[in-house]
């Protein structure tokens, strides 16, 4: 499922077990909002959240297998639905989480994998046995909202057509490139190290961190109307 | 403090003496002014620059007059009231009835920054100054009309992501790499060359001013609801 590490000021969501594809399931969707509850209640200024993963996938996607296990068409439909749900909740989650969050996309991120790395501050890439795939397109099943205002959100320009109309299995480079990541690694080794490198320098800067969440809030503040909070304006000011 | 100068079509707004150029409630008060002056002189081919004296173009809010008031509950008011006064002086660039250019030959930093956003051209010094939003840094919010016009304005996520969740501190040939500002020079008098260059090349095209800010408007309409300006539709 995953499991919550702190060192330091770090806390480190380890993506684990399933065969190594982690895919979204309600245990695994229970599992993280779980930890990421954690961090929001042991969270100091200066803390930060990475998210890694150590096997050929960061995050394939939902688990259509319990999906179609349902049996029926209604079923099957009710069970996606319910991950939609499921994914609602983590995206809030993250949006509200008050420290910088940075993920390390070691492996292969497809669909609600995708969402999910975007779902941080920062991410970072392998270079190579890592892609970026909105597979949900190949498959014939919509986006619907709040995703697609996390995508606008997170993406510019081209590059949001390129993630989203075009099906292309969007390599480390070409993530870069279109700024869909911050930088790209050869290593696995390598990803996760940069990653808890930035961590330490977002951390040493010591913000507030319910002010970071409101930032951050205010920053996305469309994603924020879609699901339907609102951002706070504070002001503590360090004067 | 600011004064207004009219150089033939050109209407020029300085950020005058060496000091920071904080935005306390009697400078918002004057830009106000000056600027609905602007607007009243206003003819076919004006153009307006926003420049400073100095080492800074403006470190944004005065933060000393707002901790003046004794306490960090007066102190966050006073912010939110020099917030609350800044919001007209920003509505006013943004339907002024001609182009606009700023000239930044120093730091422009929050408030500071704000103001030389909302110009329709930035033209920023490549070996001084810093564009920053330290609000991270100093623990306050944004408030809307400026998450607004950072979101209109700038087009690219990531930019929009440092700048306020990093609190990066943009030098002028990264603002010009990444779309921040139109271009960077080096030096303070070739950075106001230029403004008064394109400056004159706008004027040159004689467009009507009202029209000019209805489009303006439309381009930013998040922005402009949130400044409460209306749009005419033709």
């Amino acid at each position: 499922m995953c499991s919550l590490e702190k060192r330091g000021n770090l806390f480190i969501l380890i993506l684990t077990g399933q065969n190594g594809e982690h895919r979204l399931n309600p245990n695994l969707f229970s599992s993280i909002i779980s930890a990421l509850l954690r961090t929001k209640a042991e969270s100091t200024s200066g803390s930060a959240l990475v998210t890694v993963s150590h096997s050929k996938f960061f995050c394939n996607g939902f688990d259509l297998d319990w999906v179609k296990a349902a049996g029926s068409d209604e079923e099957t439909q009710q069970c996606f639905n319910l991950l939609l749900d499921y994914l609602k909740q983590l995206v809030l989650a993250f949006i509200s989480l008050p420290m910088p969050t940075i993920a390390a996309v070691n492996g292969h991120a497809a669909a609600g994998g995708v969402v999910l790395a975007l779902c941080h501050d920062y991410v970072l890439m392998r270079r190579y046995r890592s892609v970026l795939y909105m597979i949900d397109f190949d498959l014939g099943i919509k986006i619907p909202e709040p995703f697609m205002a996390l995508f606008r959100a997170k993406i510019s320009g081209s590059a949001r057509r390129d993630l989203l109309l075009s099906g292309l299995k969007i390599k480390g480079e070409e993530a870069l490139k279109m700024g869909i990541v911050e930088a790209v690694y050869d290593g696995e080794e390598e990803v996760t190290n940069a990653v808890i490198k930035i961590a330490d320098d977002l951390a040493k800067r010591n913000w507030h961190g319910e002010v970071y969440a409101e930032i951050r809030k205010g920053l996305y503040s469309e994603l924020c109307d879609i699901l339907g909070i609102a951002s706070i304006p504070i002001a503590t000011p360090k004067l | 403090m600011c004064t207004l100068e009219k150089r033939g079509n050109l209407f020029i707004l300085t950020l005058t003496g060496e000091d920071q150029h904080r935005f306390n409630p009697d400078l918002i008060s004057s830009l106000l002014d000056l600027l609905s002056q602007v607007k009243a002189q206003a003819t076919c081919g004006s153009v307006l620059i926003t420049q400073a004296q100095g080492k800074f173009f403006s470190y944004g809010f005065d933060l000393d007059w707002a901790k003046a008031a004794g306490s960090e509950r007066g102190a966050a008011k006073r912010l939110q009231h020099m917030a609350d006064l800044f919001k007209p002086v920003i509505a006013t660039l943004l339907s002024l009835p001609m182009p606009t250019i700023a000239a930044i030959t120093g730091h422009a930093v929050a408030a500071g920054f704000t103001l030389a956003l909302s110009h329709d051209y930035l033209i920023m010094r490549k070996d001084r100054g810093i564009l920053w939003m330290p609000e991270v840094d100093i623990a306050v919010t944004l408030p809307d009309y400026i998450n607004a016009l950072f979101k209109e304005k700038i087009g690219d996520a990531s930019v929009r992501r440092d700048l306020f969740l990093r609190g990066l501190k943009m030098k002028g040939d990264e603002a010009e790499k990444r779309g921040v500002v139109k271009a960077a020079y080096d030096g303070e008098a070739e950075v106001r060359e230029a403004s008064v260059c394109l400056a004159e090349n706008l004027g040159k095209r004689k467009w009507n001013g009202e029209v000019y800010a209805e489009i303006r408007k439309g381009l930013y309409p998040q922005l402009s609801a949130i400044l409460g300006l209306s749009h005419k539709v033709y």
